[in-house]
């Protein structure tokens, strides 16, 4: 009797688990059983999101006064073990900065109804401070700078041009997570996050072996993944361009002593260059002529490319991923994507309309990508044009831009030596 | 005396677009910020009215008791768009998976042969592991009076692979459904279950009401 019904299970399986509600009557139970009731643990409360936001105003608040008036590399470091313990390890780096990015791009796209107000808190905030006072967050209160914080051990100088083809980076990890996160398709940066495995004790096998790989690169490359990889960097970075108050080197007026030369592990320090420049005012003129049309190529090129990228990367949504196996017909792919056929065909969806859903996604990655494409094709022209404009200089500065206001410079002054032991 | 001049009026000039741009880009974010406070739904009152919270404001962006709530979301599946697949069980950021199989006692038929229990092959009706469909047997099933059997579930064995429910779905009432435990649940800003659910199951409901185990509502609720 058993074998039957095992037969009838396997043959009749895909046909009942889409009906399948109240076969068997309610029974009447005699000997005054009573039911037990269902167990429904709640979420976290709300208060300890507001309370994460809090500790985030907080944080970036007590990291502005000790770089910028208490000019303490001590306060700074505590502060950042602690933000590696709060963000990181009990907080387990979820909701962070960096993937608030994607919450938004979704929320402006349209993609996602509602953006919750502490991920708003979290993008918003950091870069608030930023505009006011540099890159504070990176200092002391993003827990994935801290992890990495811990691990500057033998920092080495990178050569400028590699570390500047690296910062590019960034860059198009940022477009590339802002078109799929507004196109409703990945949100790659999480997916990516290499410190997160650390933090959860657990996770993606690959991606904790990217996060151990960059964590003792780290040891001689100081903090990697906010330099090379980072896309919240990239907007910290043009955001800190503009601040109000940026840290300095030295607390009075630069003597030039080149003491703190080599004193930043980020090589974000700014040597002084002459006020009067060797050339005439034509050739100045004439190379930055070709800058801007370098400049305008560069954008148009990208447009075109991005334009052109739709085949790579809208597969990457698993609408148009279906659409294509669907109109595959290869036993290989079919095999491959068997669970998602049979969700989709046991759901009763209408394969037109799925069709009709996908060539939707299909437009908005052609648009998409050539924004991505003359995104990137311009920042790139303007990093060209960047490098190529002689600004004179007159003292030892941060690079507003590079600089991570870890205030590990500031000791190296001998007139802030100074002005501790006065 | 003429070059001092010069550079005070470049200096001045790149001091003024700063201020432009920092002042343009605050006004930009400072809308954001707005537009998130007043963009947000109050989704269940009944809910808050439930923890006496709701105090019947006028407008949700001034909200006292729930600042953060409203608008506040957690990942739940569908168990109507379920199709077990088992993946919920393996692709968790948690070692062990924060989906479980719910047990619904109302739904239940507390049959004596319960395919959410016993394995199809199975020979004899008794709790041997041979005999079970939990690959932790994480099921236990305890008689209550002829010819009716009480199942309940040990989630801290339970992995969350759905073949019970597959089972009871197939055959029985439907009763055992996966669920998200949000005790376990840490809420990821991306679910990695849901990014590779193969059914679409997956959707971030409002934190006020976290679960869907009502029968017959759960399609409706989407």
């Amino acid at each position: 009797m058993m074998r039957t019904v095992a037969l009838l299970f396997y043959l009749l399986m895909p046909v009942l688990t889409v009906l399948g509600e109240n076969r068997f009557p309610q029974p009447q139970f005699e000997s005054g059983y009573s039911m037990p009731a269902i167990s429904v643990p709640a979420p976290r409360v709300a208060s300890w999101e507001l309370l994460d936001v809090l500790v985030l105003g907080g944080a970036l608040s007590l990291a502005a006064w000790l770089i910028l008036k208490k000019r303490s590399r001590r306060g700074v470091f505590l502060l950042t073990v602690f933000s590696l313990l709060y963000f990181g390890f009990w907080r387990k780096g979820c909701v962070c900065s960096i993937g608030g990015i994607q919450n938004v791009a979704a929320w402006l796209s349209g993609n996602e109804a509602v953006l919750p107000l502490s991920v708003a808190a979290f993008f918003i905030l950091p870069l608030v401070f930023a505009l006011f006072f540099g890159r504070v967050f990176c200092a002391a209160v993003c827990p994935l700078g801290a992890i990495q914080e811990m691990m500057i051990l033998f920092p080495k100088r990178l050569p400028r041009p590699v570390s500047l083809a690296l910062g590019m980076v960034p860059v198009v990890y940022l477009g590339l997570a802002v078109l799929l996160a507004a196109t409703g398709s990945a949100f790659i940066i999480c997916r990516h996050d290499p410190f997160v495995p650390i933090f959860r004790l657990g996770g993606e096998l690959s991606v904790l072996l990217a996060g151990v790989f960059l964590l003792l690169v780290g040891i001689v490359v100081a903090r990697p993944f906010c330099r090379f990889l980072c896309p919240y960097g990239v907007l910290l970075n043009w955001a800190s361009r503009l601040s109000k108050w940026h840290a300095t080197i030295t607390p009075d007026e630069c003597v030039k002593c080149r003491l703190c030369e080599r004193a930043c592990p980020f090589d974000a320090i700014r040597v002084p260059v002459a006020s009067l420049v060797s050339e005439s005012r034509g050739i100045g003129v004439r190379r930055m002529k070709w800058l801007l049309l370098l400049l305008v190529f560069l954008t148009g090129i990208g447009l075109w490319t991005g334009s052109r990228l739709e085949g790579v990367l809208a597969p990457i949504n698993s609408k148009v991923k279906l659409d294509q196996v669907l109109r595959s017909n290869h036993p290989a792919v079919e095999k491959k994507y068997a669970l998602e056929l049979e969700a989709f065909r046991s759901g009763g969806r209408n394969p037109q309309v799925l069709r009709a859903e996908a060539e939707a996604v299909r437009r908005q990655f052609r648009v998409g990508g050539a924004c991505l494409g003359g995104f990137l094709g311009f920042v790139f022209g303007m990093s060209m044009v960047g490098v190529s404009i002689r600004r004179s200089r007159d003292a030892y500065e941060p690079d507003r831009g590079e600089c991570l206001s870890c205030a590990r410079c500031f000791r190296s002054c001998p007139k802030e030596q100074k002005r501790l032991k006065p | 005396m003429s070059e001092l001049k010069v550079t005070g009026v470049v200096q001045s000039r790149r001091e003024f677009l700063r201020n432009f741009l920092r002042g343009v880009l605050l006004v930009g974010l400072a809308g954001m910020g707005a537009r998130v406070m007043l963009g947000r739904r109050c989704q269940s009152a009944g809910d808050f009215d439930r923890q006496k919270l709701c105090k019947g404001c006028p407008d949700v962006a001034f909200c006292p008791s729930a600042v953060l709530s409203v608008g506040r979301k957690v990942w739940q599946l569908d168990p109507s768009k379920c199709t077990q697949c088992g993946r919920c069980a393996t692709h968790c950021v948690l070692q062990s998976s924060a989906v479980k199989c719910v047990h619904r006692p109302a739904q239940c038929g507390y049959c004596r042969l319960c395919f959410g229990f016993f394995q199809p092959g199975a020979t004899t009706l008794n709790s041997a592991a041979e005999n079970q469909i939990c690959p932790t047997g994480a099921i236990r099933r305890k008689f209550i009076e002829e010819p009716y059997y009480e199942y309940t579930i040990d989630e801290s064995l339970c992995i969350g692979c759905g073949r019970c429910v597959k089972g009871c779905s197939a055959f029985g009432n439907g009763s055992l459904v996966l669920q998200v435990r949000h005790d376990r649940c840490v809420n990821c800003n991306e679910c990695s279950i849901a990014r590779d659910c193969p059914s679409d199951a997956f959707r971030q409901i409002p934190a006020t009401t976290p679960y869907r185990l009502k029968a017959g509502t759960e399609s409706s609720a989407s």
